[in-house]
């Protein structure tokens, strides 16, 4: 097939492309997640580590002229941020829900703050790697052009299910997370342990943010994120805890994400907004459909107060 | 039996034990928020900002005189309504954060009603648009607390799934069938008209919305500490399974409890379209509902509370006009100074019973 328009087959096709796209920052940010919750502590503070990701990415970048080192930043800015949240968190009576919102507040206000002077000028992009050279069709080609991010994410998924099955490190985690009892007996750091797990799941928060900024859209801007951070925390659930899984579900949810534009590009225009809200509808139903109030969700972390 | 330390006969001891602990709720709360004003002051130090300059701004923009105490008042109408949204859940124990879904949603359902009455007296209107807000409010944040009910979703996740979705929904009917054909640049539904606004407090340029506020706080107040209703939901707050145990209506509980924060929360949404913009658009999403959480928090859920809590975030929120003309300071300001609060509230939990002049002696 030759020519530019693929009629309706445009849509499965920016469907998918959409999904490849637009998954990115839910890999990242769910895989995080993933990290800080095995270790019993959820961190609904992603939403703000998203935005401040994406902004310091999006300045280094500029600032720097090299996009990897805004890569870089944006995962140094959360995982600052995972180790505030960790810190304030280890502090007794404190309850790690409620400084998660604190943390999505204020990582969303001291990011526009500061993220201000870059709205105007344009910083060099994460490159693309063009998988659809074989196609003369120009959105063939186009929705075929992957991010080098994705593709980290997509390698990161199952060395992250390795890590957690097969080594030393895995084994910790996931002790501290079942049981805080169990772990201290066995005389691990409880509150080291979940420092660590809480700041590498802002990193990878914040280099899911970056992608916003570097890649897609592609620009610094206020209304860059909108509840990705929340829905990716929400996927991990529906994701049983499980990386892969997680890797399956962001490309759903991104499926969903990118419904709206795809229609709007064949000229349906009619219920945009609602096509926007796709993925926080599925998520909603999807959390209705596996959550249960009798009995606790199979592969959850017995210390995670969320599923309780 | 062991002697508890509150004895209830040594009504000198007693007393000395409430003071006590009125002032630690008072006094933990003021700590939090002057650390948070410190680091603040540091924050716009480092960006290149004399501190002092900004704090006396900021009393000027917020209390400085009778117009600027006016902007403040009329900002922290919705922050009471918003925190009541927050406040009443955490009665049960269940942090929803959803009250800016329920707030768009609420002004969205008064301007429908609006569309649809054209022609009543302004009074029907009013009342018209306020119940209409109200339902919409109620049914969106008892949505969320009914899922955490039946289905084990987690309150917090699912209540701000609905703020994206309450969005949309808005987004979709604004531009589409209730807009305002003369609306060109920004979407609008037609305004409700004049003689149909929320009026002003006799004397001053603060609507009604505040009184609407205040008198929701104390039936909040009354419901909570005065009721069995409330006494059944402090209990289920302290422990789900002693409610169940005792037969307490857990759900009903629950979902009683989520609408009427799912109310307030609306209401909201029809005085800030009834009293402020005349029409629902776009500057009705302008993060009420999440300010509200903090109120609810620095309150610490007591709705007596929430109403001097709000006027203080009001009044951060009104200098924030001033911060940006004179000191150049983005708007985003009033945001990190608002998460810089709330950060440090959080962190003060730790000094209940640990501030030495006010722990209790042991005896």
């Amino acid at each position: 097939m030759s020519g530019d328009l693929l009629g309706w087959w445009g849509v499965p096709l920016a469907v998918l492309a959409g999904a490849i796209r637009v998954s990115t920052p839910f890999l990242f940010v769910s895989l995080g997640e993933c990290i800080t919750e095995k270790s019993g502590r959820i961190n609904l503070g992603l939403e703000g580590t998203l935005v401040m990701g994406a902004m310091s990415g999006y300045a280094v970048s500029y600032l720097s002229g090299s996009p990897w080192l805004g890569v870089l930043a944006a995962g140094g800015a959360g995982a600052l941020f995972g180790i505030l949240h960790a810190l304030i968190c280890s502090l007794p009576r404190v309850n790690d829900i409620a400084v998660g919102i604190a943390l999505m507040l204020f990582g969303i206000g001291l990011a526009f703050f500061l993220g201000k002077p870059f709205i105007q000028p344009q910083a060099p992009n994460l490159p693309s790697i063009p998988f659809g050279w074989w196609s003369d069709n120009a959105q063939v080609r186009d929705a075929l052009r992957v991010n080098a991010l994705f593709i980290i994410g997509v390698i990161l998924a199952p060395v992250l299910l390795w890590c957690f099955r097969n080594t030393r490190w895995g084994l910790i985690l996931r002790t501290v997370g079942d049981s805080a009892d169990a772990a201290r007996a066995l005389g691990y750091a409880i509150g080291r342990v979940r420092l660590i797990a809480t700041a590498c799941g802002g990193f990878l928060a914040g280099v899911g943010g970056s992608f916003l900024s570097l890649s897609y859209p592609g620009s610094w801007s206020e209304g860059l994120s909108s509840g990705q951070g929340i829905t990716a925390v929400a996927l991990v659930i529906f994701a049983r805890w499980n990386p892969m899984l997680c890797f399956w579900a962001s490309l759903l949810f991104g499926g969903a994400a990118a419904l709206g534009p795809a229609l709007q590009s064949v000229g349906i225009t009619q219920g945009y907004y609602l096509f926007n809200a796709a993925p926080y509808v599925l998520t909603l139903l999807i959390m209705i459909l596996t959550c249960s109030r009798d009995r606790t969700l199979a592969g959850a972390p017995g210390e995670l107060g969320v599923t309780r | 039996m062991e002697a508890s330390p509150v004895r209830i006969d040594d009504s000198a001891a007693h007393w000395q034990d409430i003071l006590r602990g009125a002032t630690e709720a008072v006094a933990v709360p003021v700590l939090a928020v002057l650390a948070a004003l410190v680091l603040f002051g540091l924050f716009v130090t480092i960006a290149g900002v004399d501190p002092f300059d900004t704090y006396s701004l900021m009393y000027a923009g917020a209390f400085g005189s009778w117009f600027s105490w006016q902007n403040t008042l009329t900002r922290a109408a919705p922050l009471i309504l918003t925190a009541l949204c927050c406040a009443l859940p955490a009665q049960l124990g269940m942090v929803v954060i959803g009250g800016e879904g329920a707030l768009v949603i609420g002004g969205l359902a008064a301007a429908a009603i609006a569309m649809a009455l054209p022609d009543s007296a302004p009074l029907v209107l009013q009342i018209a648009m306020a119940i209409a807000a109200m339902a919409a409010g109620a049914a969106w944040v008892a949505l969320a607390g009914g899922l955490r009910h039946w289905r084990g979703v987690n309150e917090t996740i699912a209540s701000l799934l609905l703020v994206y979705i309450a969005v949309a929904v808005f987004n979709q009917l604004v531009e589409g069938v209730l807009r305002d054909p003369a609306s060109l640049n920004k979407p609008s539904t037609p305004h409700i008209g004049d003689a149909n606004m929320l009026t002003t407090i006799p004397g001053t340029d603060i609507h009604w919305g505040l009184a609407y506020g205040v008198i929701a706080c104390l039936l909040a107040y009354i419901l909570i500490y005065r009721t069995t209703f409330g006494f059944g939901m402090r209990v289920a707050g302290g422990n789900v399974k002693a409610a169940r145990m005792v037969g307490l209506p857990v759900g009903r509980l629950v979902l009683v409890a989520c609408g009427l924060a799912g109310a307030a929360a609306g209401l909201a949404g029809m005085v800030e379209v009834a009293a402020v913009h005349g029409k629902a658009n776009a500057s009705l999403i302008v993060g009420y509902g999440y300010t509200g959480i903090l109120v609810a928090f620095l309150a610490r859920h007591n709705p007596l509370a929430i109403v001097p809590v709000a006027i203080l975030l009001g009044g951060i929120g009104a200098s924030g006009g001033l911060l940006q003309r004179r000191l150049g300071l983005p708007d985003a300001t009033v945001l990190v100074l608002q998460g810089l609060i709330f950060i440090a509230i959080l962190t003060s939990e730790v000094l209940y019973g640990r501030l030495p002049w006010l722990k209790r002696k042991p005896s």
